[in-house]
């Protein structure tokens, strides 16, 4: 069977990791069609053309398909699908505002955040936080889901798929983007990256995330922050890690002043190795960190940055 | 104009979750129950709105099991003017899957004709992060989802949206559909006297078969299990052991 897959756009360019992750999720399905759509996404439909297992690419360029704006996207994917068993993306922001609208106009539920394919209609999913993992089967002839990304590996690159150029669905005019606030980065991604650090309450100020971002660019690695850090205006939301922030699972996390509420464990648990450096023995965080180091922060971050 | 404001009863989110031992779920007999904390975040932002006069009235509405109706006390004790409480199960632990729930809510819309409908932006139970989303493709409104921001002017609303890149700004027409992120407001505790007093405002009970909504699920349960613990690891007396410990691991 097919499976038209929403590739990750952002103004014009292919996120290639959030998409060749949901092309691995995507293939045991059935033959992958990658669908690019913006108000520019030829170049993400070359970019994707050359994902390994994909065996088609759509791509729909329409000034109202810019800047993901939920209404005409998931109008497009509706248009479209009537070819289509599955209609998958994978769980970013974008994908979480698309594919729910996606699945209610075709009257489907939505599977959000799959973390494992059973078969063509049963799907494992995080729910409560990931204190619990629920095996759902759908009964409906479509099947709408958002891959969470940090539990596949990404397919690799070397494809040849063709591409073909579509047309937008009629724009239903109910919405317009004003702007986007980016803070541009050398950093690596921090849902892709290889290490991560982060920063808890314990930092205690925007000043002081500085030292966070100094032992981050030591180690190669993206920052990240506690839902406490963010609230706090030490961080900006976009470095969140979470229940209801980024999920990442990278080779090392190190979490800095960070106690270990549940809602951050869900977005960091499925990391390879966890290092925890909190000055209270007792906090939460310890219980999944395979190094933990009681200490003051302010002391053994200088001292990591200078040894490492 | 009138905001509705759905609200869910959901485990309380400081309690510790723990998976049934059948496998058939997770255990909410006798645990904590409290309002999902995004629609708390919801509920706020519509009084606020109330009180800057750009709202006359705000209805909460809550679908679930007939217990439900203590968390529409905490919306009303909060500051929502009335509440619609739609009995859909009998068991606190059926939970009424996102889509049947926007098809409620899209009837109740029909009846009520709010100018805005202010949703959490996901359940802290199911994680589905859907409802809001459904009942705007049901409706054909506009969305605007995870707001951190919002400006009600007239005939649109700017939302300002919590995005994975950072921060989206969007322009959305009235009436529409708005989910809220976490950084949008903090929302009120009610004081006694409000308690007393959401007693006396207006609950109007009804079921989803007032409504002609089937609820039978879409997606059957297989079963529900613990994530994979992590084993234990170690503490480790200095930062040199550390350095030594993940180099050791190949990891720096």
């Amino acid at each position: 069977m097919a499976v038209l897959l929403l590739a990750e756009v952002t103004d014009g360019e292919l996120s290639l990791d959030a998409t060749a992750k949901a092309v691995t999720a995507a293939k045991a399905l059935g033959d992958v069609t990658v669908l690019c759509a913006g108000g520019s996404a030829a170049a993400a439909g070359e970019a994707a053309s050359k994902i390994d297992g994909v065996a088609k690419v759509l791509v729909a360029e329409d000034p109202s398909l810019g800047h993901r704006l939920a209404e005409s996207t998931a109008a497009l994917i509706v248009s479209l699908a009537g070819d289509y068993e599955h209609i998958v993306a994978p769980a970013t922001t974008d994908a979480k505002n698309v594919m729910p609208r996606v699945a209610a106009l075709l009257d489907v539920m939505v599977i959000s955040d799959a973390s494992g394919v059973v078969d063509g209609s049963t799907f494992e999913r995080p729910i409560y936080a990931g204190n619990a993992i629920q095996t759902v089967k759908s009964s409906d002839a479509k099947k709408v889901i958002t891959f969470r990304t940090s539990t596949f590996d990404a397919a690799g690159t070397g494809g040849s798929a063709s591409v073909e150029t579509i047309g937008a669905a009629a724009n239903p005019g109910l919405s317009e983007w004003i702007e986007d606030k980016v803070a541009a980065s050398d950093r690596p991604e921090l849902t892709s990256a290889g290490i991560v650090v982060s920063g808890g309450r314990g930092v205690g100020s925007e000043e002081n995330f500085e030292l966070i971002e100094k032992l981050a660019d030591k180690l190669g690695a993206a920052v990240g922050a506690s839902r406490a850090a963010v609230d706090s205006g030490f961080a900006p939301n976009d470095w969140q890690v979470g229940q209801t922030g980024k999920v990442v699972a990278p080779e090392l996390y190190v979490a800095v002043g960070i106690s270990g509420a549940i809602q951050h464990l869900a977005g960091m648990k499925d990391s390879k190795i966890i290092v925890a450096i909190n000055k209270d023995e007792e906090a939460p965080i310890f219980q999944v960190a395979d190094y933990g180091l009681v200490a003051d922060l302010f002391e053994a971050v200088p001292a990591l940055i200078e040894k490492l | 104009m009138k905001v509705l404001v759905p609200v869910k009863r959901v485990i309380d989110y400081n309690v510790k979750v723990r998976v049934k031992a059948d496998g058939s779920g997770v255990d909410l007999a006798n645990v904590k129950m409290s309002m999902n904390p995004f629609d708390e975040i919801a509920v706020e932002e519509a009084i606020r709105l109330k009180e800057a006069g750009k709202a006359e009235e705000v209805v909460a509405v809550s679908i679930g099991v007939k217990q439900a109706q203590e968390t529409l006390r905490t919306a009303l004790a909060m500051g929502a003017d009335r509440a619609i409480l739609v009995v859909a199960a009998d068991d606190v632990h059926t939970d009424i899957e996102p889509l049947a729930v926007a098809k409620i809510l899209a009837k109740i819309v029909e009846e009520e004709q709010p100018g805005l409908v202010l949703a959490g932006k996901q359940a802290i139970d199911n994680d589905m992060n859907a409802t809001g989303q459904m009942l705007s493709a049901l409706l054909g409104w506009s969305q605007g989802t995870f707001a951190s921001e919002l400006g009600v002017e007239g005939d649109h609303a700017v939302v300002t949206r919590e995005v994975d890149g950072g921060l989206q700004t969007i322009k959305v027409k009235m009436p529409a559909i708005i989910t809220v992120d976490l950084r949008l407001n903090e929302p009120r505790y009610a004081s006694l006297p409000n308690i007393m007093k959401a007693k006396k405002k207006p609950l109007d009970e009804k079921t989803a078969a007032d409504y002609g909504v089937d609820v039978t699920p879409r997606l059957a349960i297989v079963k529900t299990a613990e994530p994979e613990a992590r084993a234990a690891g170690e503490i480790v007396p200095d930062v040199d052991t550390l350095v030594a410990k993940l180099k050791e691991k190949g990891v720096v």
